[in-house]
């Protein structure tokens, strides 16, 4: 007899922690686990949500993010290797190519 | 949420990945709690047993070492963070101001089954699903194709990278 | 009112020779130009002819509508031209001394390189004059007006690459202007209150209204605005300023626009509005006012000037004086009977004057003349049958129209009839000084002309000549008409009788018919203006024959008052302090510096400058940094998170 509010409320902290940690951080693997939390926060909400109008169709759309999850990791990761490769560092901020 | 703190606390890359693996799990319990055992399979399955081994895999073959400390964007500190603090705690007031406070699935009542997911993917759904898997084909390809090795490679520079070179670098993926 | 139309062929004639010559005479030879430009003036001058031929006074005034041309509610203007006793006079001297004029500037003109471009603005000058005085309506007589301006402007600065006929030609248009702007109002006036700008209805409204004896009303103001665009453009006080500079320009035109015709416009209007004047006492009486001082004061600058055609140029401000203070007291037909015989004399006087200038090499300053009668004795008879026409000695016709007026004026006040007197007294002193050192004596540019060989010459002439005949016909015939003129017309009253059924109707108070004879009286103040008359040359041949070298101590003795007269009294000065440094001044800091270059150009500048100072401010964010990217993101989606919620909330 968990309210909802508090899965949600742990959701948006889960969000809010991806958030952070995209912003604080400098290590660019690191970055991408915090959009992995972000995703995760997110998925939780849908679980929440699908379990309180009992609509299935909540968890699919889990389903769907998860996959989508994965398949941008694998993508995000191959840059990040291709990036190592010219850069020779895995430091965002070194990474601005904008600047001349 | 100790497991997500923790994420940003961590200064080397792979105590983060393993704080994130304690989250996933801690999520994958919350699942089955809401009554979604499919999905709390999946999400041991492919979020904590595949993407996070493939990030294990990264840092390891990367050598991502200890984060320096490099001067960063004062602009995402001084605007972003309270930003984000803002939003999370406006949202978070609205819910808990606003989302009725009946109870959930107890626990024990498991209605997510797979069997009844099946039929809602395979006939409602059918579409996204296709199109995920085209999806995914395309995501396979393109991180092969990104992270495929130039035929010759010479000796990574160890110098700052000089602009005209590095711009050619990155874009062709050529090393002259 | 009969339709006659061969009316609006009178100016369109002009019009053509004007458009021909201007767009194809540059590369015509002399002879083509000649031709067109005389063949349609002289066309326009029978016309008039044939006009006057078939003119009775019983179906005058004839009329004709060319065209419509504004149409506003029930404000109504069109091209109609208009034929009564008083235009007709007016078209005859425009057009026949128009026409002496332009065969005189063949040979005048002939020489120069601008020849195709002059006979061009002559015929274009005429056409605006023959619209001014053909209309038959305020605004068709504004055009006119306006063109005439425009034409003297062109005319003054034609030798253009001289700064002072341009800045002389400049200062004549916008002295116009100023007149114009007055003249302006006054048809503004006539608009709102009558509701048209045709004469004869114009007239007529006018002749419901009271005459105004208690001061000003409608009628003196529109009488007054009227007389400020005459004074521009007539040369009148305090807009006189632009005449003597027009002596920049070529004789002829010096002659036909400065002293025959478009001078006399003002004076034309001003007779033309008759009824309204009438009607408004004070207004006649500023004009008669004007008319007498203007009178006094050129005449008294005309004393002291050395340059002949500056001296023949004041001559003409008084003259023209004169016509205002006729106009000024009721005698409209003795203002534009000495307008005639002003035309006569005057214009045969310039021409005279060019014939000595063209004969001597281009030299102007009377000082440098002298004893011209041996090398050029036509032009010395015709020239001093005009010098007695101006100072009004019987039987010319400068006599009968002046003694009318003075004789009128008398009537009117005694203060006029003084003043024009003592004006009468100085006319004559200064043109018998204008006589007697042009043509008296020995010739004072002899000795010069030894020293420094043929450089001075403007023409390149040998010694001083006679010019040749196509100038010396013009002089001739204006002579016989400045001896015939004035007898002809004004024995009997025929002149004043000929017109009187313009001016009579105007009348708010019927006048007694004139007498047939005239009255002791009469012949007494005729007897006064003509012993004036030879008052003034014996003190000119005193002075300027006996004994010339009287006149530099008498000059030496009145030193200032000479210092001031020599000056013109300073009223240029006076005008340049007052009107325009202030108006140069003024927008040269605030115009131009700040407006021009304050508000419009630092608008343009700083609007510039702000669009780069904030791309300058904005590009920071492109600063290729993943995490400010981030950064951005996160800020704005809690804006966008915020004002949800408080949608929300609302």
């Amino acid at each position: 007899m968990v309210p909802l509010s508090y899965y949600l409320v742990l959701s948006g902290i889960l969000f809010a922690c991806g958030v952070l940690g995209f912003l604080i951080k400098r290590n660019i693997i690191t970055i991408f686990m915090s959009i992995e939390l972000m995703l995760n926060g997110v998925n939780l909400s849908f679980v929440a949500f699908a379990a309180q109008w009992h609509a299935l169709s909540g968890q699919v759309f889990v389903f769907f993010v998860m996959v989508v999850a994965a398949a941008e990791a694998a993508v995000g990761l191959a840059i990040i290797i291709a990036v190592y490769r010219t850069r020779e560092t895995l430091n965002v901020d070194q990474v601005n190519l904008l600047k001349l | 949420m100790a497991g997500a703190v923790n994420l940003l606390v961590q200064s080397h890359p792979i105590n983060s990945a393993l704080s994130l693996i304690v989250v996933m799990g801690s999520l994958a319990a919350e699942y089955l709690l809401l009554g979604a055992e499919f999905l709390a399979a999946i999400q041991v399955i492919v979020y904590a047993g595949a993407i996070m081994v493939l990030f294990l895999i990264t840092i390891m073959l990367l050598n991502a070492g200890k984060e320096e400390r490099t001067k960063g964007s004062r602009v995402a500190i001084l605007i972003g963070v309270p930003g984000v603090t803002i939003g999370a705690v406006l949202v978070a007031w609205t819910l808990v101001g606003r989302t009725s406070t009946t109870h959930l699935a107890s626990i024990g009542a498991l209605w997510g089954a797979p069997k009844d997911i099946a039929r809602l993917l395979f006939h409602n759904f059918l579409l996204p699903f296709e199109v995920t898997s085209v999806l995914i084909l395309i995501a396979i390809m393109g991180a092969v194709v990104l992270a495929s090795r130039p035929e010759a490679i010479a000796q990574p520079q160890r110098s700052r990278p000089v602009p005209q070179e590095t711009c050619e670098l990155v874009v062709t993926g050529k090393d002259h | 009112m009969t339709a006659n139309p061969y009316l609006w062929l009178v100016p369109v004639l002009p019009l053509a020779g004007a458009a021909i010559n201007g767009f194809f005479g540059r590369g015509s030879s002399k002879k083509a130009i000649t031709a067109i430009a005389l063949g349609f003036c002289g066309a326009a001058f029978a016309l008039a002819l044939f006009l006057a031929a078939g003119f009775s006074s019983a179906s005058a005034p004839y009329y004709y509508d060319l065209a419509h041309w504004l149409r506003s509610g029930s404000f109504q203007v069109d091209f109609s031209f208009y034929l009564d006793q008083l235009s007709l006079v007016m078209l005859l001297v425009v057009t026949g001394v128009g026409f002496l004029i332009h065969i005189y500037s063949v040979g005048y003109m002939w020489d120069d390189d601008g020849y195709y471009r002059f006979m061009a603005y002559l015929n274009l000058f005429m056409f605006f004059m023959l619209t001014l005085v053909l209309a038959k309506n305020y605004l068709v007589m504004f055009i006119g007006w306006e063109g005439v301006g425009l034409a003297s402007y062109l005319l003054i600065g034609f030798w253009f690459t001289k700064d002072s006929a341009a800045s002389a030609g400049k200062k004549a248009f916008i002295v116009n202007r100023i007149g114009d702007f007055g003249f302006l109002i006054a048809l503004f006036l006539m608009i709102k209150h009558f509701g048209t700008l045709d004469f004869t209805h114009v007239f007529a409204s006018v002749q419901t209204l009271p005459t105004e004896t208690a001061g000003a009303g409608l009628l003196s103001a529109i009488g007054l605005l009227l007389m400020v665009g005459a004074a521009g453009k007539s040369a009148q006080i305090p807009l006189y300023v632009w005449l003597p500079d027009a002596m920049e320009g070529p004789t002829p035109v010096s002659a036909l626009i400065h002293a025959a015709t478009m001078v006399t416009a003002g004076v034309y209007m001003v007779a033309r509005s008759s009824v309204i004047f009438e009607r408004a006492p004070m207004a006649m009486m500023v004009v008669a006012i004007i008319g007498t001082l203007t009178a006094l004061f050129a005449a008294t600058i005309g004393i002291a000037q050395t340059d002949i055609k500056k001296v023949l140029a004041y001559s003409t401000v008084s003259q023209l004086g004169y016509m205002f203070m006729a106009c000024g007291v009721g005698a409209f037909s003795a203002g534009i009977f000495h307008l005639m015989t002003h035309a006569f004399f005057k214009g045969l006087l310039f021409l005279a004057a060019g014939s000595v200038i063209h004969g001597i090499g281009g030299e102007q300053d009377m000082r440098k003349m002298g004893g011209l009668r041996v090398y050029m004795p036509w032009t010395f008879v015709t020239m001093g049958i005009a010098t007695l026409a101006i100072a009004g000695i019987p039987p010319l016709a400068g006599f009968w129209s002046k003694d009318e007026i003075l004789w009128r004026a008398y009537n009117a006040s005694w203060v006029y009839w003084l003043i024009g007197v003592i004006t009468a007294f100085i006319t004559s002193f200064y043109m018998f000084r204008l006589m007697y050192m042009t043509f008296g004596g020995e010739y004072r540019a002899a000795a010069a002309q030894e020293t420094h060989g043929h450089d001075g010459h403007g023409y390149g002439h040998g010694g001083p000549h006679e010019s040749p005949w196509v100038m010396l016909w013009p002089l001739i015939i204006l002579a016989v008409l400045s001896v015939l003129g004035g007898w002809v017309a004004g024995y009997n009253h025929h002149f004043e009788n000929f017109l009187a059924p313009v001016f009579q109707g105007g009348k708010a108070v019927a006048e007694e018919s004139p007498e047939a004879g005239k009255s002791a009286l009469e012949y007494l103040l005729m007897a006064v203006s003509v012993s004036v008359a030879g008052l003034g040359w014996l003190l000119a041949y005193l002075l300027y024959s006996r004994r010339p070298e009287l006149p530099v101590r008498i000059a030496a003795w009145l030193d200032g008052l000479d210092e001031a007269v020599a000056h013109k009294y300073y009223i240029d000065e006076l005008y340049t302090a007052l009107f325009v440094k202030p108006l140069i001044d003024g927008s040269t800091t605030i115009l131009w510096h700040g407006v021009d270059q304050g508000v419009i150009d630092a608008a343009v500048n700083d609007s510039a400058d702000a669009a780069r100072h904030v791309s300058d401010n904005v590009r920071h964010m492109q600063s290729g940094n993943l995490r400010s990217y981030a950064g951005w993101v996160a800020a704005g989606g809690a804006a966008v998170i915020a004002y949800m919620v408080w949608m929300g909330v609302r």
